[in-house]
C-alpha cells in the first residue's frame, strides 16, 4: 500500500477539524460542518471544495485535437477553443474507462480533467492508445490543485473577492486569469447543478485562493455534500451510475456520445449495436412511498423477482424525500413502474421516475 | 469529550439502557455513538410488539452518509418506541440520553449483569 497523500489545502482542512477520509489514495476532508449546512451553503449561496485531487492529463502534439476525438464520444471538432466538453472514454465494448471533462485549449493541445480514482488506469490506458498519433501524453495531476467555487453568489463572490469579473465567461468555457499575479484555469463548471468556477493552479498558488475565499465567508464543503449535491442534481459518478460494466446508453447518458455525428470514436461500433438491439439494463430515478433511505447496493424488487440495484440513493437535504438512482433491467424501468428497495428485513414500497430530482441551476447565457 | 451518564447500564455497541422498574428497561444510544454518526436524518425503529433477541440488529440509526445498525443489548419484547424520532431524528445529536428509542419487557433480566457500567463504558471510548 502506497503512502496516503496530501493535497495543498489540507493544513486548513486539520486546522477547521473536518472529518477526513481516504479518498482515491488522498486524505480528503469528508465533512467540515454538517452535511447538510454545506449542502444548502452551495444550493443557497457559496461554497467551496478542495479537489485537488482530480487527475490533469494534457495531450500535447500535432495531433492532439484529431487524437482526443477519437478517444472521446461528445462532439470536439466543431467547437470553438476555450469550450469545455463532457463526455467519455469508452473501451471497444463500448463500457467506461472513465467519464472527464475536455479543455480545448488549441490544436495541439488539449487538457483533460479525469477522476481521482482513475488517474493511472486512464493515463495508462490513453498512452495505450497513440499508436499512429503524434501526441505526447503527459500526467500533470501532481503539479494542479483545484478548488471548485460552487453556489448561486458564486460570481459575485469571486469579484468581490478577487476583483475578477467572470460575469462574461459563458457556462462550459474557460480562460486564464491572473489573480494576485499568479495564473490560474478558470471554467464555468462544476459538479453540484449550480453555477460556479473550477479553479486550477500550482500547489503552491491554490492555498491563496482558499484563504481569501475563506475569510470572505465562503463555506468550505466537504466531499460529503459534493455527492449529496451531484446525487440531486442526477449527475453520474464513476463506480456507481458508470462503470466499466456499463455503457452510456444503459446509463441513460446519450446525448454526450455523438454516435451519429462522429466519424469514429473508441467503442463506437458497440454503441451503434447497442442503440440498435435496446440496452439490458437502464439507469432510472427511484422514489420511495415512505421514509426509509435507500442506499447503495440495496436490492431493488419488482414482485418477487430481484430488477436490480441502488447506484446512489439519499434521503434527499433539498427536497426532503428519499430518492435514489438504480440501475435496474429494461423490463422494470418504465416511469410509474412499482418496485420495492430491500432495506433491512423490510421491503419499502417505492416507484421509478425520471432522475430530474432538482432543476439546475446553471447560468447558460 | 463524549457524556456518560451515571447508573446507566452500557452495551459494547454503544446502546445504553436505563432500569425503569422491575423487569423494564429503556434503551437509547450513547452520545459517543451519535457524536461518531454525525447529523442523524432518520431513525428506523421496529413496531411495539416485535421480539428482541440480546446481540441481535432491530433497526438502525442514519446519517446522510450511511446507515448503523442498531443492537439489541437486552432480549424481550417492545413496549413502546419513541415516536418522536420518527418526525424529529436530530433529537438523537441534540441529547443522546434523552432521546430514547425503546421501552422493552424483559425475557431474561440476567442479562442485564453482561452489561457495562459507566466507569467500564468510559474505559471503553477512553
Amino acid at each position: 500500500m502506497s503512502e496516503i497523500k496530501e493535497t495543498c489545502l489540507h493544513p486548513f482542512h486539520t486546522e477547521l477539524h473536518a472529518r477526513m477520509e481516504e479518498f482515491a489514495g488522498y486524505d480528503m476532508p469528508i465533512v467540515y460542518t454538517t452535511i447538510q449546512a454545506e449542502h444548502l451553503a452551495v444550493r443557497n449561496d457559496v461554497g467551496m471544495f478542495d479537489v485537488s485531487h482530480m487527475g490533469e492529463i494534457e495531450v500535447r502534439g500535432k495531433d492532439a485535437l484529431k487524437f482526443v476525438d477519437y478517444i472521446f464520444t461528445n462532439e470536439i471538432l466543431s467547437k470553438p477553443f476555450g469550450k469545455v466538453v463532457y463526455g467519455f472514454m469508452l473501451y471497444e465494448n463500448g463500457t467506461i474507462v472513465d467519464d472527464l471533462l475536455v479543455y480545448l485549449v488549441n490544436q495541439e493541445n488539449v487538457f483533460l480533467v479525469v477522476n481521482a480514482s482513475n488517474i493511472a488506469k486512464d493515463y495508462a490506458w490513453i498512452v495505450e492508445q497513440t499508436e499512429g498519433f503524434d501526441v505526447t501524453i503527459v500526467n500533470l495531476s501532481e503539479e494542479y490543485s483545484e478548488v471548485a467555487v460552487q453556489g448561486p453568489n458564486a460570481e459575485t463572490k469571486i469579484k468581490e473577492v478577487f476583483g475578477l469579473d467572470l460575469s462574461e465567461l459563458s457556462f462550459f468555457t474557460f480562460g486564464r486569469f491572473l489573480i494576485n499575479g499568479d495564473e490560474y484555469l478558470i471554467s464555468r463548471t462544476g459538479y453540484t447543478g449550480e453555477d460556479g468556477f473550477e479553479i486550477y493552479g500550482s500547489n503552491l498558488d491554490i492555498p491563496f485562493i482558499w484563504e481569501k475565499l475563506h475569510l470572505a465567508g465562503v463555506t468550505p464543503c466537504g466531499l460529503g455534500s459534493r455527492d449529496t449535491l451531484r446525487f440531486e442534481a442526477a449527475l453520474p459518478l464513476y463506480g456507481h451510475e458508470i462503470s466499466d460494466q456499463i455503457s452510456p446508453i444503459s446509463a441513460g447518458l446519450k446525448i454526450f456520445v455523438r454516435v451519429e455525428e462522429k466519424s469514429d470514436f473508441i467503442g463506437k461500433g458497440s454503441l451503434l449495436k447497442e442503440i440498435e438491439l435496446g440496452s439490458d439494463k437502464k439507469v432510472v430515478g427511484i422514489e420511495l412511498n415512505e421514509k426509509a433511505i435507500p442506499r447503495q447496493g440495496y436490492p431493488v424488487f419488482m414482485g418477487d423477482e430481484q430488477v436490480g440495484v441502488i447506484t446512489t440513493g439519499y434521503l434527499s437535504i433539498s427536497l426532503d424525500k428519499p430518492i435514489a438512482m438504480a440501475l435496474i433491467d429494461k423490463k422494470a424501468s418504465k416511469k410509474d413502474t412499482q418496485i420495492f428497495v430491500g432495506i433491512r428485513k423490510k421491503m419499502v414500497p417505492g416507484f421509478v421516475r425520471d432522475k430530474k430530482f432538482l432543476k439546475k441551476n446553471y447560468k447558460t447565457n | 469529550m463524549s457524556k456518560i451518564v451515571e447508573g446507566l447500564l452500557y452495551s459494547e455497541s454503544h446502546e445504553w439502557v436505563k432500569v425503569e422498574s422491575e423487569g423494564i428497561v429503556i434503551v437509547g444510544i450513547t452520545d459517543y455513538a451519535q457524536s461518531q454518526l454525525g447529523s442523524v436524518v432518520f431513525v428506523d425503529l421496529p413496531e411495539a410488539g416485535t421480539k428482541l433477541q440480546r446481540e441481535v440488529e432491530f433497526g438502525a440509526v442514519e446519517s446522510v452518509k450511511a446507515a448503523s445498525d442498531l443492537i439489541s443489548p437486552v432480549s424481550g419484547e417492545i413496549m413502546e418506541i419513541n415516536e418522536d424520532l420518527i418526525g424529529e431524528p436530530e433529537l438523537v445529536n441534540e441529547d443522546a440520553f434523552s432521546a430514547w428509542m425503546l421501552k422493552v419487557e424483559l425475557s431474561k433480566p440476567e442479562e442485564l449483569d453482561k452489561l457495562m457500567s459507566a466507569a467500564q463504558y468510559a474505559e471503553l471510548i477512553k
